[in-house]
């Protein structure tokens, strides 16, 4: 069977539905500039779509900046950054982005997705988590468990679709576990076409 | 993370709580909160709003003003320590608030120090005639502005000048009686310690009020949250879950306070 194209298999998932993207560490770059095309340039760049994303592992500017390079309008994203506080890393504050001081602040990343979805309400919205093993790092496992089923449940019921990036390795075999009961399907970005 | 979990009641529990629900109910316009309040702040209630400096309590109070004002309910504000022309600075933050709303006269701000002075209540300690001028006065106000909701910011402060447990509670009696025959919701500002082990100065206010919200600073790994908890509230079935508020532009948000399976975090104030 050929491989399914990553945008056309988020299009076609029921709204509210929840998703792990899987990555292979080596391989890592262009499965994630594959991921990044389909989700804000190709699924992103449709009418009334928006997406919210969740940086964790890089600074909001970083992936500001490969936005950029996708063609991406401003007013079609806007960020959570979780990180640059942590990396001291402020100096020029995104104007789509809202910055939380540490990824270990969880209820405050769920509450600033919250406000992004109401300040900017759109007919579909995408909610983007980069990175699961990021959050990992920073938070006991009982913890995130519970951070993923309340944010996940709440943005089903908002029909908001969300895609959680994962890293798989050996190591993050208790991350996939955990990930796997909150998510709807999972879809392995190797073996997709992109 | 506006359908929070929790003790509210929902489908058939709501029956078992049918009674207190059917109380008519002061919106306060923050959505987490009615949510977890049974869709608000039973009307006529008195309610102390209690915690330590930096917890948001003012800030609560003031969206509470603002979105009673937008819904036709107007409000005073009553402060003891804070000059009403900075508080109404501060509001300009908020997208929720409308200068017109003080322009027009549904959001009014009086500072009591004036009023001390206008009144010749100038001794440090008030006696009880001077208590009973003031609580005159403030119902005074409420009436004759046809107020429905009232925030003292704050209580601590007053009860500074009426320095008898015997005469706060009093007095407190007597505001809460008054108000709620004129169906004025009322938020009472509680100013704590960290450690408090308590939810207000005198240990008596809370037993007199008909709801604590308790709002402190939590501590995780380092970080600090703000977390709300409704510690008691009569005429509804509140939940007693703790929530962690955001206090943005658009108002307060809040979503349930993670505990992790080890019991997630400790208390700093």
């Amino acid at each position: 069977m050929p491989p399914v194209d990553i945008a056309d298999r988020l299009r076609a998932l029921p709204l509210g539905s929840a998703v792990a993207l899987k990555l292979d560490p080596r391989e890592y770059a262009d499965h994630y500039f594959a991921v990044l095309n389909a989700t804000l340039r190709d699924v992103g760049a449709e009418a009334n779509n928006h997406t919210v994303y969740v940086a964790v592992t890089n600074p909001a500017s970083f992936v500001w900046s490969l936005a950029q390079a996708l063609d991406v309008s401003p007013d079609r994203i806007s960020f959570v950054d979780a990180i640059s506080h942590l990396m001291m890393n402020f100096a020029n504050p995104l104007a789509n982005a809202t910055y939380v001081e540490s990824p270990r602040a969880l209820e405050e990343i769920m509450l600033r997705v919250e406000y992004l979805l109401r300040r900017y309400p759109h007919p579909r919205t995408t909610v983007v988590i980069d990175s699961v093993n990021s959050l990992a790092i920073h938070n006991p496992p009982e913890l995130l468990s519970e951070f993923f089923h309340i944010l996940l449940s709440n943005l089903k019921t908002r029909q908001v679709l969300t895609l959680v990036l994962e890293t798989t390795d050996e190591e993050a075999a208790a991350i996939d576990q955990m990930l796997n009961l909150v998510v709807d399907e999972t879809i392995d970005v190797a073996r997709a076409g992109r | 993370m506006e359908t929070p979990p929790g003790s509210v009641p929902v489908g058939a529990d709501r029956e078992l709580a049918s009674s207190q629900t059917s109380l008519e109910r002061c919106k306060t316009g923050i959505e987490g909160l009615d949510s977890i309040l049974e869709g608000g702040i039973p009307r006529g209630n008195t309610v102390l709003v209690a915690g330590s400096v930096g917890t948001g309590k003012t800030t609560l109070c003031l969206e509470f003003l603002v979105r009673g004002a937008e819904r036709g309910e107007r409000s005073l504000f009553l402060s003891v320590t804070e000059a009403s022309k900075k508080l109404i600075q501060n509001l300009s933050t908020f997208d929720f608030f409308r200068p017109e709303l003080v322009a027009d006269g549904s959001l009014v701000f009086v500072d009591l120090p004036l009023v001390y002075r206008k009144l010749g209540l100038e001794r440090e300690e008030l006696a009880p005639e001077e208590i009973d001028i003031l609580l005159r006065t403030i119902c005074g106000l409420v009436r004759s502005l046809g107020i429905r909701r009232l925030v003292l910011d704050s209580l601590t402060s007053l009860c500074y000048r009426i320095r008898r447990d015997e005469q706060i509670r009093d007095f407190l009696l007597r505001l809460g009686a008054e108000l709620s025959a004129e169906s004025c919701t009322s938020l009472l500002v509680s100013e704590i310690g960290p450690q408090a082990g308590r939810y207000s100065a005198h240990g008596v206010e809370e037993a007199i009020v008909d709801g604590v919200i308790l709002l402190w600073n939590s501590r995780r790994m380092g970080d600090i949250l703000r977390v709300l908890q409704i510690v008691k509230m009569r005429g509804t079935s509140h939940s007693r879950t703790q929530y962690v508020i955001e206090l943005t532009p658009i108002g307060m948000l809040m979503a349930p306070h993670m505990k992790g399976a080890r019991g997630g975090s400790e208390g700093v104030g």
